[in-house]
């Protein structure tokens, strides 16, 4: 993952190159953000709906593309408003797969209908636009846009970071959450909202259809390994920024390998990796706790008898009293 | 112009006899192999394989052969792999589904995606090609194409006769069919397979982002519209022939290209049928209430 200790000069001079240096601030803002959210986004079941955004996304930049306008226009007026409206019309997991699949290959089928008016309004506009949409450029953005979208991901994660706690509770156990006052009908759709906004950040760099690399592999590899829901939150970013920093180094190392393909390649792998030692990690992490819960056997029988496939769903409170 | 030279202009290139030939072939087994998704809740497992065989695709046209066999290979191959893992039945069954398993979905998308990716831009100077695999064309259907489609789609509607009424019962109640001593895995298996062919199929006509249009839209439009299943594989196979028809046709006179009709027809159609289903349906409470009314 890391250059071996002999290349660290190798290291600070890919550095020292202003396209790395912009795809690595914008990659490392951008992984932590979609490892971050993409952590509720699997916890909350809505990989689909997420799946979903990132093609509405292909088709809110190719729109603007072929309206003149600024394709951060597009992107963000297409995820946002949809990812709102699927929260708030659609429900949680009350549209089913096919009303979802059927609308959303409907959208992109109108992205192709937008790419046609694109290329045969401009001259300039051959496919090149199009493959960056889909399959995003992160080696050659500009620093306006890499800084951009860096402010964009923290300003992102902020908001992500100021919802965290209730949104996790209303995650686990929407009843509970609403009893206690979280406003769970607002904050579902918010949330939905937010995943769109991450779409169209992400899909800037990897692009509409690699959106999924940063947010599924890395917060369901973290899952593999912790059951501790703050644990994996904050271990999905890492994981979704270390896939960027792999990738970008894979691919300045062996050029004919596009970085889109290694981006996503090392987020792969790390799940892969993350399901191969999951159990092994998980019996690691429960012994110290068994150790330590016989040795006060006066614990009450109900927290000893936990075990860990329920602790998961329980909310971050019991957590913390039954570790 | 009168419907006859329009016919005449419609196949004056022998292009459009190709790409009607496969539409025709792929329109009547997807159709029906659709149907059985539907029923069975594995749409997203036949998005999956269409997505896994566009690197397929992309491998076989940067090893310079034939793209029809990389969707074919690619296909089948990702459904006997889903078809032996554990729960294989279960994969993309409903919305979301548990997060684990979805996320899974999820990043072998993603990861098939950047592999097409990664053997188009081996493959360099394929920009246009890259659109074709992924979103469909009408131009770039080759007789050899043709014929591979025809084997495959007669092969796959036989072994689907064959199995369509164990299929049927083990879609509706599994416990019950296997208590009845019917090999319930094993069929999911050969439908796994049989979903790949059709997803191999309905990629060389949608390109493989697109086959819900073919493969989904028109089978869940007649599950909205009858609930007998010989009818309502008929009317799926129907609906299937009149949007690869029109799509096709379209896309030949209009400067806009098939994925964007063939998708907007399909979607057109859902709609209708969703709008006749709840009309139907408010209808049918109606009258419940009145004949309540009546007793009471």
């Amino acid at each position: 993952m890391t250059a071996p200790a002999a290349s660290v000069p190798a290291a600070a001079w890919i550095l020292s190159q202003p396209y790395m240096q912009n795809a690595f601030l914008a990659g490392t803002a951008v992984a932590l953000l979609a490892g971050l959210v993409g952590y509720f986004v699997v916890l909350r079941g809505q990989v689909f709906a997420g799946d979903a955004l990132s093609h509405a996304a292909y088709t809110g930049a190719l729109a603007a593309l072929a309206a003149g306008v600024d394709i951060r226009l597009g992107l963000f007026a297409a995820t946002v408003g949809i990812g709102f409206a699927l929260g708030f019309f659609g429900g949680r997991g009350a549209a089913d797969d096919v009303v979802i699949g059927t609308t959303f290959s409907w959208i992109l089928g109108l992205g192709v209908f937008f790419l046609s008016i694109f290329t045969s309004n401009s001259a300039t506009g051959n496919g090149a636009a199009n493959v960056r949409v889909l399959f995003g450029s992160i080696l050659g953005i500009s620093t306006a846009t890499a800084q951009a979208e860096a402010w964009t991901a923290a300003g992102l994660i902020l908001v992500l970071l100021a919802i965290a706690r209730p949104l996790l509770y209303a995650s686990i156990d929407p009843a509970g959450a609403a009893a206690r006052g979280v406003p769970v009908r607002i904050l579902g759709p918010f949330f939905l909202a937010l995943v769109g906004a991450v779409a169209a950040t992400a899909s800037q760099l990897v692009g509409a259809l690699l959106v999924f690399g940063l947010l599924a592999a890395p917060p369901a590899a973290a899952r593999r390994l912790t059951s501790r829901p703050w644990t994996a939150f904050w271990l999905a970013g890492a994981f979704a920024v270390a896939a960027v920093w792999a990738g970008l180094l894979a691919t300045y190392y062996v050029p004919v390998l596009p970085a889109s393909f290694t981006l996503v390649a090392a987020a792969t792998v790390e799940y892969a990796a993350a399901a191969a030692a999951g159990p092994l990690v998980r019996a690691a992490a429960r012994r110290p706790a068994r150790a330590a819960r016989q040795s006060e056997s006066l614990a009450p029988a109900k927290i000893r008898g936990s075990d860990p496939v329920t602790r998961r769903d329980r909310p971050a409170a019991v957590e913390r009293e039954a570790d | 112009m009168s419907p006859t030279s329009l016919l005449e202009d419609l196949f004056a290139y022998p292009f459009m006899v190709n790409a009607f030939q496969a539409g025709t072939i792929v329109a009547v087994a997807a159709g029906a192999i659709g149907w059985f998704m539907v029923q069975r809740r594995q749409s997203f497992a036949g998005h999956t394989l269409a997505v896994i065989g566009f690197p397929g695709a992309a491998a076989a046209t940067w090893l310079g052969s034939n793209p029809a066999v990389g969707y074919f290979v690619a296909c089948i191959g990702g459904a006997l792999i889903i078809a032996a893992l554990p729960h294989a039945g279960h994969i993309g069954g409903e919305t979301g589904g548990v997060g684990e398993e979805s996320a899974v979905i999820g990043t072998v998308q993603a990861f098939a995606l950047a592999a097409g990716f990664l053997f188009v831009s081996l493959y360099q100077g394929f920009l246009s090609g890259l659109n074709n695999l992924l979103f469909g064309t009408i131009t770039g259907v080759t007789t050899s194409q043709v014929q591979m489609l025809a084997v495959a789609g007669i092969a796959s509607l036989t072994l689907l006769a064959v199995i369509a009424r164990p299929l049927l019962f083990a879609t509706i109640d599994p416990a019950v069919a296997a208590s009845r001593g019917i090999p319930v895995r094993a069929v999911s298996g050969a439908f796994l397979v049989l979903l790949g062919v059709a997803a191999a199929g309905t990629s060389q006509v949608t390109g493989s982002l697109l086959v819900f249009a073919l493969l989904v839209a028109p089978a869940a439009t007649a599950v909205r519209l009858t609930a007998r299943p010989d009818l309502g594989i008929a009317l799926s196979v129907a609906i299937a022939l009149m949007v690869t028809w029109a799509g096709e046709a379209i896309a030949y006179f209009s400067p806009y290209p098939i994925g964007f009709w063939v998708t907007s027809i399909a979607f057109a159609a859902f709609l209708a049928a969703s709008a006749v289903s709840a009309l139907r349906e408010r209808r049918g409470r109606r009258r419940q209430r009145r004949t309540k009314e009546a007793v009471a």
